[in-house]
């Protein structure tokens, strides 16, 4: 009946304002790529409708909402201070915001193109500004934990053809990553797993009994701040030392259960340990990190076994990557001196804010306002920032100078990275009324070598 | 139509048998013409280059330098930049770090520093072809590529198991014009499977690899095959079972043997020489007399060296149970990333030290190489960038090689049981300008099937080196006058003077397609990607790209 | 629980499905306020503090307090002596500065005090 409806409503509308017939096009991408999570999923069909879609078939319902919930935008691409302005006179503010600063600091992209965060790592190159991504209040402790004792890791098809055993810590992909189990790692059939499921074990690690817990085989309630010693028993256990049941007070586990998930672990033919926030955000961080890290690093003396981090964002991946083939570094990420220097609390974004240090800004497809602490947020409220973002959000209303853009893989095509470092390429559905944060981005760096050009013939 | 001229320097242009020659050279649009004749065609440029020496743009046919597993290495080691030499940004370049895995753009502006204008990544597995693409773009200034890894590439694997040659022929030139790739690379073929399948390794051509039922002697000769089947410019790129392991030279014999006389370039050949038994240290020994002979009688295979240089740099590799060998045996960090039905690979920091037996005995050997393969076209200066030393070493490499005092003075240096284990002592050949010149560019190029590298002919790419002569020859090669890209100075007194962006080299060989289907069926199978993404376009390629033809018979 | 009677708590801060779909509406949508500006208690702890669900409590990290109503969190969800909210403004604003070298401040697993604020009357 509906459908019926929406057909006489289109038919009306192409009778009566045959001009807007072109708008209510129908049509279907395949392919096409869902970024709101670490998943990207790149088997999205999209019914569009001129400027809607309308259906996303195979997303899951934190896709549909991505997808649905995108209409093309409202207000000016560009404001200066509140203000209504042309994108011009914005981009030139930018760059004098920009170039007139002292410690100026860029953070955000894990919500943009490949291309875009390119564009970015090269105006933070010509101003010596501090480059961070989102990264660092993400898995930022997961690349420190790396940097110290390396990861074993896999592509997602790794996990889906060959893994019998498939752990979760600190994680809750029935909400953060919902079709993470049926398109990767613990549902489908795979070449070496033939039954899907029921080839594998399925164990998870967490504070809470989570809505992932009842489709797990085994379930461990870890009390909080606990991980940390608990995966070293578990190493200790791999390694064949003794541990006592006393050392588990206050853990959560017993004994038992840890010795029955380390026979697991050695006896399985393919384990995958995937680690989330609830390593990387509580205490401990990156040293509970590395201890999953070399965790599974040691269980390759028995059998093949991987440490995978669950990557948030859609792009979060794509800004590490970039920012290191670019810089050498990962994140936090200064280039004042002249060329890129890294440091973990010196130059990651909450503490340059937070200490006052930071005298300009400018903030892509991210919401510190939001979700920074407040001694950020106070600081990068009394700074002159730029934003860049394709909805409001409490960022780019505070912001001296804001770009409202196109969103990535809806309206503009680039190249994502997915969780595992795969890149995939994204196949918008509509085109946008607002530029690409590349296209912005692009002018900005224009403007910028321009008046650095003009500083220095001013200086000589 | 701008012309450049090089003036009065000494040519050295093996391809032309050019060895000192003074003349000049002129360039139009890119490309060497011949002198024109036309009384009033004034060059726009002129290159005063009297009393200095000319070659080609120098070749690297074999670095590690774009791609997954180059930048987790990157990733991985903070410590080996933060106090090495770094690149500062100017008004024209970006900056950069160095250490042994350089940023993209340090780079492309240390190559074109050091006189080279192409360069191929070894390594990179097809799923992440747009990854190495995209790092290829933000490499400046050279031209350059990258070998697709199959060795251990499940339908590649299949197809070889059942002795479907049309249908390895197809994928091979399906996988290389979808991934934008240029040659075939096999890395410890059929090992890496089993690895990941939860063995320990492969070491004799012959074992079986389990699940896919075929051996990597089969590999070897199936995908050396396809790769003259299809007429592709560069051979099968072979790294051979057992890298690194005492007693390897037999596989690498074996290996040798199975390509019953076709045409491959086998890998940094110095890893692969050793002589013993891999329990016992003590007996270890260079083999390359035994394996060079083979080389001097087959002019078919050519190999690069993967020179070990003393000092600190990193491991990495496309052998993925190497690099769980490697963390073993040096207690050091270790990444391992493994591809779905592709690939794997394996990070390690490494040191070679003068005064221990095993490293400086692998130097030696390298250098064994160079001074043992009669034919200089035969073999390529490499240091299999960074496992060996990193490419900013190779004007050492030229040093020893021009040099015998030098060597012989190191070699007093290093620990003194190589001196009874290896016979560099006893090798006297110095390598003359001219066949420097072989192995740095005319040889790489001839060996890629790069018709426009590597020489000064009329046609070639524009792509010059000017040196200062110099008996310093350390000095020499480190510090070039001047380099020329397509005509156009991109390095000079030591600066970079134009960021232009490089091409990327593809090639693209015809394949039927009523083949691809059952490429998608087994694609859609395994993967967890679509299989419509998994293709790279055009935009990807840097410069706009240049495919180098197929010669297909 | 008397007004002014505080109760150390731990804090767990993670992503919810309502969290997630609502924010992609728009940040200020009336869903995602609510889903972001609420703290889950596990049904024992609410009875026993004699908190009911609506009631406004407030919760005191050592960096701010904040005031928000409370709920009940799903049957066996949520253990005793913990508190659960959706990542948003609300649960970052009792997030410390301090990152201890590592650039992420400490979100998961905080120490934090609960009062009670007052009742909230159904009709």
């Amino acid at each position: 009946m509906f459908i019926f409806l929406r057909c006489v409503l289109l038919k009306k509308i192409d009778n009566h304002e045959g001009a807007l017939s072109m708008q209510n096009e129908l049509k279907v991408v395949s392919n096409a790529t869902c970024t709101f999570c670490g998943c990207v999923c790149d088997d999205i069909e999209l019914t569009v409708e001129g400027n809607h879609i309308t259906k996303a078939k195979n997303a899951c319902v934190l896709g549909k909402a991505w997808f649905l919930n995108h209409q093309a935008g409202e207000g000016p691409v560009a404001r200066i201070r509140g203000k209504e302005a042309t994108v011009e006179e914005a981009v030139e503010e930018a760059a004098r915001i920009l170039v007139d600063a002292k410690f100026p600091i860029i953070y955000g992209l894990s919500d943009t193109t490949c291309e875009a965060q390119r564009v970015t790592v090269a105006i933070a190159d010509w101003i010596g500004a501090s480059i961070d991504t989102t990264t660092s209040v993400c898995h930022g402790p997961s690349g420190m934990a790396f940097q110290g004792v390396g990861e074993i890791t896999c592509s997602l098809g790794e996990v889906r053809n060959r893994a019998d055993l498939v752990i979760f810590w600190g994680s809750n992909p029935a909400e953060s990553h919902p079709r993470h189990w049926g398109r990767y790692s613990t549902m489908p059939k795979g070449l070496f797993v033939p039954n899907g499921r029921k080839d594998r074990t399925v164990v998870l690690v967490d504070v809470r009994r989570t809505k992932s817990a009842p489709a797990a085989d085994i379930f461990l309630q870890i009390k909080p701040r606990k991980d940390f010693e608990v995966l070293w028993m578990l190493r200790a256990l791999v390694k064949g030392l003794t541990i006592n049941e006393a050392d588990l007070i206050d853990t959560g586990v017993t004994l038992e259960q840890l010795q029955n998930l380390v026979d697991k672990m050695k006896a399985c033919k393919f384990g995958v340990l995937f680690f989330g926030m609830g390593l990387s955000m509580t205490r401990g961080k990156h040293l509970n990190v590395e201890a999953a890290l070399a965790l599974a690093r040691d269980l390759n003396a028995f059998t093949r076994f991987y440490a995978n981090p669950m990557r948030g964002h859609g792009n979060v991946t794509g800004a590490d990557n970039v920012v290191s083939w670019q810089t050498g570094y990962p994140f936090g990420v200064n280039l004042g001196r002249g060329y890129p220097r890294f440091n973990p609390g010196e130059f990651t974004t909450t503490d340059t804010l937070a200490r006052k240090e930071a005298d300009a800004a400018m903030i892509i497809a991210s919401d510190p306002m939001g979700n920074f602490s407040q001694a950020a947020r106070e600081h990068l409220g009394s700074i002159p920032f730029i934003a860049l973002d394709t909805k409001e959000t409490s960022t780019t209303r505070a912001a001296a100078v804001a770009f409202t853009t196109a969103t990535y893989g809806i309206n503009v095509p680039g190249t994502v990275y997915r969780m595992d470092d795969v890149p995939i390429p994204l196949r918008p559905a509509f085109e946008s009324p607002y530029p690409s944060d590349e296209k912005i981005l692009r002018a900005l760096e224009k403007k910028v070598l321009h008046l650095l050009k003009e500083k220095l013939q001013a200086s000589n | 139509m701008a012309i450049t001229v090089i003036k009065g320097g000494k040519i050295y242009d093996p391809t032309h048998g050019i060895n000192g020659e003074v003349r000049d050279i002129w360039i139009k649009d890119g490309k060497i013409i011949a002198p024109p004749i036309e009384p009033d065609s004034l060059p726009e440029k002129v290159i005063d280059a009297t009393g200095r020496i000319i070659m080609p743009g120098g070749v690297d046919m074999h670095c590690h330098i774009a791609g997954p597993k180059v930048n987790l290495a990157r990733k991985m080691r903070p410590e080996d930049k933060r106090y090495a030499p770094h690149v500062s940004r100017t008004a024209l370049t970006r900056s950069g770090t160095i250490g042994s895995v350089p940023s993209t753009f340090a780079t492309g502006y240390l190559y074109a520093g050091l006189g080279y204008t192409t360069a191929f990544d070894a390594a990179v597995p097809p799923l992440s072809a747009r990854h190495a693409h995209e790092e290829l773009q933000d490499t400046p200034i050279i031209d350059k590529g990258f070998y697709l890894l199959m060795g251990n590439n499940h339908y590649a694997l299949e197809q070889i198991a059942k002795n479907d040659n049309e249908k390895l022929r197809s994928f091979t030139a399906w996988l290389l014009e979808s991934a934008k790739g240029y040659a075939i690379k096999l890395v410890n073929p059929g090992g890496v499977e089993v690895w990941k399948s939860g063995g320990a390794n492969i070491s004799e051509i012959d074992q079986d690899i389990g699940h896919f039922n075929c051996t990597p002697r089969q590999i070897i000769q199936g995908l050396s095959q396809t790769a003259m089947d299809i007429g592709l410019p560069h051979a099968v790129h072979i790294h051979c079972n057992n890298l690194g392991i005492p007693g390897n030279w037999r596989t690498t014999q074996a290996t040798m043997d199975a390509l019953e006389g076709r045409r491959a370039h086998l890998t940094h050949i110095q890893f692969h020489s050793y002589g013993g038994e891999p329990d016992d240290q003590g007996k270890f020994c260079s083999k390359v007399q035994e394996l060079a002979e083979f080389v001097n009688s087959h002019p078919e295979v050519t190999v690069d060296v993967g020179q070990v240089l003393f000092g600190e740099t990193t491991s990495m590799t496309g052998d993925g149970p190497l690099g769980y060998y490697l963390h073993k045996v040096t207690g050091k960090k270790w990444t391992s990333a493994d591809t779905e039905m592709e690939a794997g690979c394996g990070i390690v920091p490494m040191v070679y030290k003068e005064k221990s037996f095993v490293n400086a005995l692998q130097w030696a050997i390298g250098l064994e190489w160079y001074l043992l393969v009669k034919d200089p076209w035969q073999i390529a200066m490499s240091t299999d960038h960074p496992n060996g030393g990193s490419f900013l070493a190779y004007p050492e490499i030229i040093q020893l090689l021009m040099d015998r005092t030098y060597r012989q003075e190191i070699l007093k240096r290093v620990h003194p049981r190589v001196l009874e284990r290896s016979c560099l002592k006893d090798l006297d050949r110095e390598y003359t300008l001219n066949e420097i010149a072989i192995i740095t560019r005319a040889g790489p190029a001839r060996m890629l099937g790069l018709k426009n590298k590597g020489h000064l002919g009329i046609g070639a790419d524009g792509d010059v080196t000017i040196y200062n002569e110099s008996s310093n020859i350390l000095a020499m090669f480190e510090l070039p006058y001047m380099v020329i890209k397509y005509g156009k100075v991109v390095v000079e007194k030591s600066e970079i003077r134009l960021q232009v962006p490089g091409n990327t080299l593809h090639v693209s060989p015809s394949f039927d397609p009523g083949l691809v289907g059952d490429i998608r069926k087994w694609f859609e199978s395994y993967y967890t990607i679509q299989f419509e993404n998994y293709p790279v376009t055009d935009e990807y390629l840097s410069g706009g790209g240049t495919m180098i033809p197929c010669n297909k018979k | 629980m008397n007004k002014n009677q505080e109760e150390l708590f731990i804090l767990i801060s993670g992503r919810s499905t309502r969290q997630g779909t609502s924010m992609n509406e728009s940040k200020f949508s009336k869903e995602y306020l609510e889903e972001t500006g609420v703290v889950q208690i596990c049904p024992e702890d609410l009875t026993r503090l004699g908190l009911a669900a609506g009631d406004l409590v407030c919760i005191r990290s050592e960096q701010r307090s904040i005031e928000i109503p409370c709920v009940a969190a799903k049957e066996k969800e949520l253990p005793s002596g913990l508190l659960f909210m959706a990542y948003g403004d609300w649960s970052s604003r009792l997030m410390g500065s301090d990152t201890h070298g590592t650039g992420m401040p400490n979100s998961k697993g905080t120490d934090v005090y609960l009062s009670k604020v007052c009742s909230i009357k159904k009709d």
